[in-house]
């Protein structure tokens, strides 16, 4: 009996709630929006909830740092409100990999206050974050993913939500590659990569740029992100003979091939390569001295806009430091793309409450058109690409790694035609001692 | 006669046999294709074995650990790679203090053993701890209560150093004697790396002499023997079972620092690759015995280092040292399969697992 009328009591609560939901279903309302994702609907008072998903944790932390920071200057720069809304900015640890950026990703899917999202910090992440994101309606803007396959073509359906500001990485493999053969005059060249969509990619593309050029590529290796004795992988690299090593992988596994590169027999005087994944000031920690003479490719800062200096200035008054890693102000250029969009789209009904429509915040930002932003004019194509890349190549010298401190100057870049003679390069690496 | 056998052998046997006789046969074909290949020079295989040597005998050390709990406790002790964390993460910072005053640069020899009592002094400190705290009180308790005690203790330890020291990782200070290559007999090898085998060699011979020769040791023995009965011969189990602790926790320690000069990195998740390595090489060398978990930490080290050339390089495999843990593991499947015992494990009179 007892249990009967438990079971009752649930039946009647089922009921209830059935019932409220329904008649807050029905109610008429005085104002019409429609979207065919899905409608937020913020009331007077109540924040924009803008969700970041970066790697902010673990040894890949400098880059989501960065970008944080960047959104963070962002949103002072607004006044910390859109329309008269305050902005809320939440931050999900990804960790740079596939499982962080998923379980991030699912953890934002699951709050409908979330109106668009930042992230992720490495394309292993949104890879399959995205398209989780995008399920859910909300649209996510990355501010230093650079894998090709992103805003591929081929990407598929799913990552319709899903936006860069950073540069795409068909740019980067190709100035690389460029640089290595025109400038260095290398012939022979191997590749690292750590199975991540960033690295396997951008490597990919060194490659056959590479070879179109002329050159030979001796080997593709590939090491986890979390091996730490790459001596014997690198001995194999030896057997080759390249005279340049590129290796755009993370920060804990680069400064590992870094410094070992060196203590292998035939590979005393290879040139080494890295990219914007390496070019923080946390790499230099890992590769002490090893890093020194190295070269890297990254987004051209001399090449920003004329705010980039103003957004230092910030940065430097705010955490008393500079930027930590590259893609500060894409982020900055990301957060502000999607407040604009969202002061596009939102809608005030007559009692206050904001309306913003999902799909109408997707269309807007996909229709981004010369947005003068701190990296340069954004424009996105119909496959989420806004970035305007410039990307130049670094080289880094002893001061640096005393200071822990990236060149602030490029070293060269395919549209400054003559590379600066000031500047010769050593002609041997410089010996380290 | 062929009735007895078919008794005794049984379908998945079978299939097991015939999975590990597969693999054999790919491993025999790579290496005949790569070693004809003639890709390699003598002096690559030199540097192949060396580098496996110095990361395999860090296995070895910390597979110490596990194995000597595993034979008295019965018990996997997950948290030993926190243990093996803890030690040169809190040295790094002696490290650091001495390598901006210039002493290490100074006197590079007292500041190295420093480094190792700093680190062993820790690490050991750790294991007590942890003993104390998370076994002892459960050491009557089902098997899987003190398991799950560990890996909670294991991530305890982790978040504590990261909350401590942050998330990022700590450079440590090259120690300048040891950059550079020494030339033996026409080969080359990597200072620092000789030291790493060289010490690691001695611990272990320390320690096993110590098992051997004491009687302490031989006290360790009669426990993991049979604990009951020891104690009924008049040992005190729980100061056996913490000495056992104590010295999981002293070769952790000495191998954090070790790693650390191999490295020169080391952050608060440090431990959890090498510990999970280290178990595997307990396990290859039979858990429970302590020849066998030097033994299996080199020779997994040396997979680790050689496999990826020798067997996948001749199968045409690209980019094969992405795959290393998998011939790791591959190895460790081939030897339960046709040693269930693990290399040098005995088989047990009494089942004691």
């Amino acid at each position: 009996m007892k249990r009967f009328s438990t079971f009752l009591f649930l039946l009647f609560m089922v009921v209830l709630m059935g019932s409220n939901f329904i008649s807050a279903q029905t109610k008429p309302e005085a104002f019409h929006y429609k979207d065919e994702i899905g409608v937020i609907k913020i009331k007077p008072n109540e924040p924009i909830h803008i969700a970041c998903w970066l790697a902010v944790a673990g040894s890949e932390a400098s880059l989501g740092i960065d970008s944080k920071r960047g959104v963070e200057i962002a949103v002072e720069d607004k006044g910390g409100k859109i329309l008269g809304f305050p902005i809320k900015l939440t931050v999900q640890d990804t960790g740079c990999n596939a499982e962080g950026g998923q379980a991030a990703a699912t953890k934002l899917a699951a709050d409908p206050t979330i109106v668009a999202a930042i992230g992720s910090t490495c394309s292993s992440e949104a890879r399959p974050g995205a398209p989780i994101l995008w399920k859910a309606g909300i649209v996510t803007v990355s501010p230093s993913n650079t894998a090709p396959e992103l805003t591929s073509p081929k990407r598929g359906k799913e990552y319709e939500g899903y936006l860069r500001t950073a540069h795409n990485d068909k740019v980067q493999g190709a100035v690389a590659a460029e640089f290595a053969y025109k400038y260095l005059k290398v012939r022979r060249a191997a590749t690292i990569h750590d199975g991540s969509p960033y690295a396997e990619q951008l490597q990919a593309v060194f490659a056959e740029r590479f070879k179109k050029l002329g050159g030979t590529i001796t080997s593709q290796e590939a090491v986890a992100p979390t091996d730490t004795d790459m001596r014997p992988m690198l001995t194999k690299i030896a057997t080759g003979k390249p005279e340049m090593i590129y290796y755009p992988i993370f920060i804990a596994a680069g400064g590992h091939v870094t410094r070992q590169v060196k203590e292998i027999a035939g590979l005393e005087k290879v040139y080494l390569m890295g990219a914007d994944g390496l070019f923080s000031p946390d790499f230099y920690k890992a590769a002490g001295e090893a890093a020194i003479g190295m070269y890297h490719s990254s987004p051209d800062f001399s090449a920003f806009a004329e705010g980039y200096k103003a957004f230092l200035e910030k940065h430097q008054k705010k955490y008393g430091e500079k930027p930590l890693s590259v893609f500060h102000a894409h982020a900055y250029d990301a957060a502000m793309i999607i407040f604009s969009a969202i002061e596009k789209v939102a809608k005030k009904a007559p009692d206050g409450t904001l309306y913003i429509g999902r799909k109408a915040l997707r269309d807007a930002l996909y229709a981004t058109k010369n947005h003068k932003g701190l990296t340069g004019t954004l424009t996105c194509d119909s496959y989420g690409d806004c970035a305007d890349p410039r990307i130049a190549v670094y080289l880094t010298r002893a001061e640096n790694v005393k200071k822990l401190e990236m060149p602030d100057k490029p070293f060269w870049a395919p549209y400054i035609k003559q590379p600066s003679l000031k500047e010769k390069p050593e002609e041997k690496k410089p010996v380290k001692k | 006669m062929l009735q007895r056998w078919k008794d005794r052998i049984s379908p998945t046997d079978l299939i097991m046999w015939f999975i590990g006789g597969a693999i054999l046969c790919l491993i025999v074909w790579g290496s005949t294709a790569t070693l004809t290949e003639g890709r390699y020079t003598h002096r690559h295989w030199f540097d192949f074995i060396v580098f496996g040597f110095a990361q395999g005998s860090i296995y070895a050390l910390i597979a110490m650990g596990y194995t000597m709990v595993y034979g008295t406790l019965r018990m996997i002790n997950f948290a030993h790679s926190e243990v093996f964390m803890s030690g040169p993460y809190t040295a790094y910072f002696v490290a650091a203090a001495f390598y901006s005053s210039g002493f290490l640069d100074r006197q590079p020899l007292i500041s190295l053993i420093t480094l190792f009592l700093v680190s062993m002094a820790t690490s050991t400190l750790i294991a007590i701890l942890l003993e104390r705290i998370a076994y002892r009180p459960l050491r009557t308790s089902p098997r899987l209560v003190p398991l799950i005690t560990a890996i909670g203790a294991s991530f305890f330890l982790q978040y504590t150093f990261r909350g401590l020291y942050g998330s990022g990782f700590q450079a440590y200070p090259t120690v300048k004697v040891l950059e550079g290559v020494w030339w033996v007999g026409g080969f080359r090898i990597l200072k620092f790396q000789a030291v790493v085998i060289l010490a690691a060699a001695l611990l272990m011979a320390a320690l096993y002499s110590f098992i051997q020769r004491t009687r302490i040791g031989k006290a360790i023995r009669a426990v993991s023997e049979d604990k009951e009965i020891s104690s009924l011969m008049g040992i005190d189990i729980d100061r056996i079972i913490v000495i056992t602790f104590i010295i999981g926790g002293m070769a952790a320690g000495a191998a954090g620092v070790l790693y650390a000069l191999m490295f020169k990195q080391v952050h608060f998740f440090m431990g959890f690759i090498p510990g999970i390595k280290a178990f595997t090489a307990a396990v290859l060398g039979g858990i429970g015995n302590i020849p066998g978990a030097m033994l299996g930490g080199i020779f997994l080290g040396l997979v680790e280092s050689v496999g990826p050339s020798l067997f996948l390089d001749g199968l045409g495999i690209v980019a094969p040292y992405q795959l290393k843990d998998a011939i790791a593991f591959i190895m460790l499947v081939l030897i339960l399969i046709f040693r269930p015992t693990g290399i040098l494990g005995e088989r047990l009179a009494v089942k004691k697992a």
